[in-house]
């Protein structure tokens, strides 16, 4: 390298920002999933809510496509006794993930309204236990594995092994992000909307962002109190800072400080035991450490020039995207009645 | 069954799923933008207006099978970059070094641009200028061929590990050159073949569609629907044709390579027991359970030594001699793959696609220099009822050859230097594995059903019609539409 970049370092910073990226972005997404039937009383104004996350949910997946990636080249020892430390869990997500894609994906393929519920009812129930499931996964990032001294997980016979991969979901930390990531999800999906929709659907958004920021707000609050991060108290601050933009209609606001308590959160969970990554519960067990778990320097500067050389080029082509979809929420709409001949009906362009 | 086993037949599951999509998702964005090309080549003054709406509606309708396709293949994928971690994390951290940074410079390369301008050409049809919309839906096959490559050096460095060194105090292996690691010669020759089977997988799939439009005796002879559909099934039996033959072309060289750096897997593919001169290739053979040996074959001379080593009289290595060989390097152990598994795998891969090719053959003769596929309706009945089975040829033809090239590797992950045995997730119980595995065949089979009930729909909808042009002002007002700010681009 031609700087002298302490590279293990550089990384650890891409993959926390690549992780934030997503938790931020589908964060309002995995909201939006399950506001959908809350928010839409016909099945035009559900389709009306899921219609918003349409073009830019695979694009926020890439980034777990991206994070994930960047954890595996940079620090395999970390990708390693946290997927297999998590299997069950991680499995009900990635099937989650799935049926939760499709169901997008698919609903705007078929003009009949009981393919609709159906694709609806996949779309909330998943989304609704993504926003659950993520919420975990963190609080186990921020209590720690029982890795033993190879860095796995061991089974001890629970449930006949299944316990080995569960138990970590039993722990208060865990618990407690199941319950913080539905809110958190609501609060973000709710600003979301009321920046993207109009009429009934923005009225009835904002009501569920006020109650839903106010309820997350008071509740990181309370956390405040056991807690000696400075990021919960930040966290609880941009929540309320929420709330109000809610209330008073900023909702450009409302949004972006629903966001950032998000990345804030995120980030947070990802820093807490620095120098280690992933602390161990076990006695005698080993932690993964930034420093030993980090890939061999020749592969860092490989992803380092790679980056150099793709990322402005990725950057570029997104803002591009964005930019030709800024004129979105002016823009008239197709008269449905324009739609041709019955078989033509189902033509979502 | 043992842990081991189970994970191999986890890991089989997930990946010979996400492989059923990706083909498709490969040869459905090319010929979505030769259709879309030939829509705007046709335009006036070069063609007649007639026709480039006919490309323009075909292309809609390829294009909304691209999109069913490419969400199951993102969502299955995803589920691929995981399983490492999941149940290998031994060979994760044993080859994370290669793998990761592969997977990361494609993630960065190919599937940002893929997402992103898959975005842009399907919401960005009445936004772009027309050249510029063009391009996007070239970016992704080219996005999409990307994948492939970079993707398929991973898989050839366990295939024949190249570029690498292993580290002495850790045990694991560190990347060397990343240009030498893509450029791996079994690469070279995987990724044209590969490439070519997926083309075979798309054309056969609108090939299917218009055939099964022709046949049914729902167009009249002379309607647009009829043209547009004889033209989309003579494309598709073209691009099957070729591929296929691409396909063979570019099988023997691979045959050849494998043979080299891999020799057990081709005396395993013909379940050649002893080193023989001249070695025949048998088209189909029967050994009695527990012997080892073949009591009945269908045999042509000389083939096989062709097929390996291009002179019908070369000697080929048999799988008592490799064995031996291996035991004297690798030290004690069986270095045989299953054979069963090999041999037929193998020449499913090779018949089932030839199969393929060869009714593309018939059906451009019978529909060739402008004839309208005319069939009676005794035909026509027989004709519709095997039309759902012509795409699932080459879908299947696909599985067979991974089938083959990941059995054939067995006992190794990487050959030559890492067990499979030991790549398993040191902690992982076997009840886990079974319910992951339960889970996936569950869920992915909701997902085949889904992918399947939305195609047939597609299909059946018929030629989609243009999209009427954006009125400039929009008079109607109902809260639920005006909120749905995305609804025309949806
Ligand atoms: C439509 C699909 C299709 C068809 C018709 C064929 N193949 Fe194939 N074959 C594949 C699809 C495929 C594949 C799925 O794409 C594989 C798996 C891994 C790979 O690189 O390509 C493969 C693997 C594969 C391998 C093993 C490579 C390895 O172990 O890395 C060999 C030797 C061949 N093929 C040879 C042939 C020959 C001689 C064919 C003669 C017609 C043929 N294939 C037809
Ligand atoms: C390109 C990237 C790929 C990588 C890195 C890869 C890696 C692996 C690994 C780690 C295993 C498990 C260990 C083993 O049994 O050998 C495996 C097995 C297997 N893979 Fe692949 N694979 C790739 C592509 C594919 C594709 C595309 C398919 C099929 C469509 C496939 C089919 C299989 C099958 C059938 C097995 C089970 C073989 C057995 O256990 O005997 N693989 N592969
Ligand atoms: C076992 C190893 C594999 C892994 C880890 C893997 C990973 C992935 C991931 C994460 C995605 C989603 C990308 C997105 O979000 O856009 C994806 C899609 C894709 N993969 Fe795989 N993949 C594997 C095997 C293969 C093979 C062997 C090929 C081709 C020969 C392939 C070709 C593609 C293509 C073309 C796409 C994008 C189109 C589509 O989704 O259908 N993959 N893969």
């Amino acid at each position: 390298m031609p700087f002298d970049l302490d590279l293990p370092v550089l990384w650890f910073a891409v993959a926390v920002l690549a992780w934030v990226l997503f938790f931020v972005l589908e964060g309002f997404d995995f909201g939006v999933g399950f506001l959908a039937p809350l928010l839409g009383r016909t099945d035009a104004e559900r389709g009306a809510v899921v219609r918003t996350v349409g073009p830019v949910w695979d694009g926020n997946e890439v980034w777990l496509v991206a994070a994930v990636g960047v954890t595996f080249a940079a620090f395999p020892d970390w990708y390693a006794a946290l997927l297999s430390g998590l299997y069950l869990p991680m499995v009900a997500i990635l099937l989650l993930l799935a049926a939760r894609g499709v169901a997008i994906e698919f609903r705007g393929k078929q003009d009949s309204p009981r393919w609709h519920a159906r694709c609806d009812a996949v779309l909330a129930t998943s989304s609704v236990l993504l926003a659950a499931g993520w919420g975990a996964v963190l609080g186990v990032l921020v209590s720690g594995l029982a890795m033993a001294a190879d860095g796995e997980v061991h089974s001890a016979g629970v449930l006949g092994g299944l316990g080995r991969s569960l138990e970590p979901l039993g722990q208060p930390g865990a618990v407690l992000g199941a319950v913080a990531g539905p809110l958190l999800a609501a609060v973000q999906g709710a600003t979301f909307l009321g920046l993207r929709t109009s009429g009934v659907l923005r009225v009835r958004a904002r009501r569920v962002a006020v109650a839903g920021a106010a309820a997350a707000a008071v509740g990181t609050a309370v956390a405040v109190v056991t807690s000696t991060q400075p990021v919960v108290a930040l966290a609880a601050g941009l929540l309320a800072v929420a709330a109000v933009a809610a209330w008073t209609r900023h909702e450009a606001l409302a949004f972006t400080a629903s966001s950032l308590a998000v990345a804030a959160a995120v980030a947070g969970v990802f820093t807490a035991h620095l120098p280690v990554l992933l602390p161990t519960t076990l006695p005698g067990g080993a932690d993964v450490a930034l420093r030993t778990a980090a890939a061999s320097e020749h592969v860092l500067q490989l992803i380092s020039v790679a980056g150099v050389v793709v990322l402005p080029g990725v950057v570029a082509y997104q803002v591009f995207s964005y930019w030709v979809f800024r004129r979105r929420v002016a823009s008239p709409r197709a008269v449905p009645a324009a739609r041709p001949a019955p078989g033509a009906a189902a033509v979502s362009r | 069954m043992d842990l081991e086993l189970l994970t191999r037949l986890q890991f089989a599951v997930t990946t010979l799923y996400h492989y059923l999509f990706v083909p498709l998702s490969i040869s459905l964005s090319l010929i979505t933008a030769l259709l879309q090309t030939a829509s705007l080549v046709g335009r006036p003054p070069f063609g007649r207006v007639a026709d480039r709406e006919r490309w323009a509606r075909l292309s809609l309708l390829t294009g909304k099978l691209l999109m069913a396709t490419f969400a199951v293949g993102v969502v299955t994928g995803l589920v691929q970059e995981f399983q490492f971690g999941l149940s290998w994390s031994s060979f994760a951290r044993f080859y994370g070094d290669v793998f990761g940074p592969t997977l990361a410079i494609e993630g960065m390369l190919a599937f940002f641009l893929e997402a992103t301008f898959l975005g842009l050409w399907w919401f960005g049809r009445d936004r772009l200028p027309r050249l510029l919309h063009l391009a996007t839906i070239w970016v992704v096959a080219v996005g999409t061929t990307i994948s492939a490559f970079v993707i398929l050096a991973a898989n050839s460095f366990m295939q024949n590990p190249v570029a690498y060194t292993v580290d002495e105090t850790t045990g694991r292996a560190r990347l060397g050159s990343f240009a030498d690691l893509l450029t791996n010669p079994l690469n070279l020759a995987a990724f044209p073949h590969t490439l070519a089977g997926s083309l075979m997988a798309g054309g056969a799939l609108v090939m299917a569609i218009g055939v099964w439009h022709l046949v049914r005796g729902a167009h009249p002879a002379d309607s647009e629907e009829f043209a547009a559909f004889r033209a989309l099934s003579r494309l598709g039996a073209w691009v099957t044709l070729v591929s296929g033959a691409a396909t063979a072309a570019t099988g023997d060289a691979l045959g050849k390579v494998i043979t080299q750096v891999q020799p057990m897997k081709m005396a395993a593919a013909e379940a050649l027991y002893s080193s023989t001169t001249s070695a025949p290739f048998s088209i189909f053979a029967y050994a009695p359970p527990g012997s080892d040996r073949p009591t009945f074959s269908v045999e042509v001379p000389g083939l096989l030594s062709f097929l390996a080593k291009g002179s019908f009289t070369a000697r080929v290595s048999g799988l008592q001699d490799l064995q031996d060989a291996y035991a004297a390097q690798f030290g004690p152990g069986d270095y045989t793959p299953w054979i069963p598994a090999a041999f037929w795998s193998f020449r499913l891969m090779i018949g089932v696609g030839m199969l393929a090719a060869l009714v593309a053959l018939v059906h451009l003769w019978l529909t060739r220099s402008g004839r309208p596929l005319a069939v009676d309706s005794k035909v026509a009945s027989s004709v519709l009822w095997s039309v759902p089975v012509l795409p699932l040829l080459p879908m299947a033809a696909n599985s067979f050859g991974w089938i083959f090239t990941e059995t054939g590797r067995q006992p190794w992950l990487v050959f030559g230097l890492f067990k499979t045995a030991d790549g398993v997730s040191p902690g992982l119980s076997a009840p886990e594995v079974v319910v992951s595995l339960v889970a996936f065949t569950v869920v992915y089979g909701a997902l085949a059903w889904a992918w399947t009930a939305l195609v047939l729909r597609l299909v059946r909808q018929g030629l989609p019609p243009l999209p009427a042009a954006r009125p400039a002002g929009d008079p109607t007002d109902d809260a639920a539409a005006r909120s749905a700010d995305v609804a025309i681009t949806y």
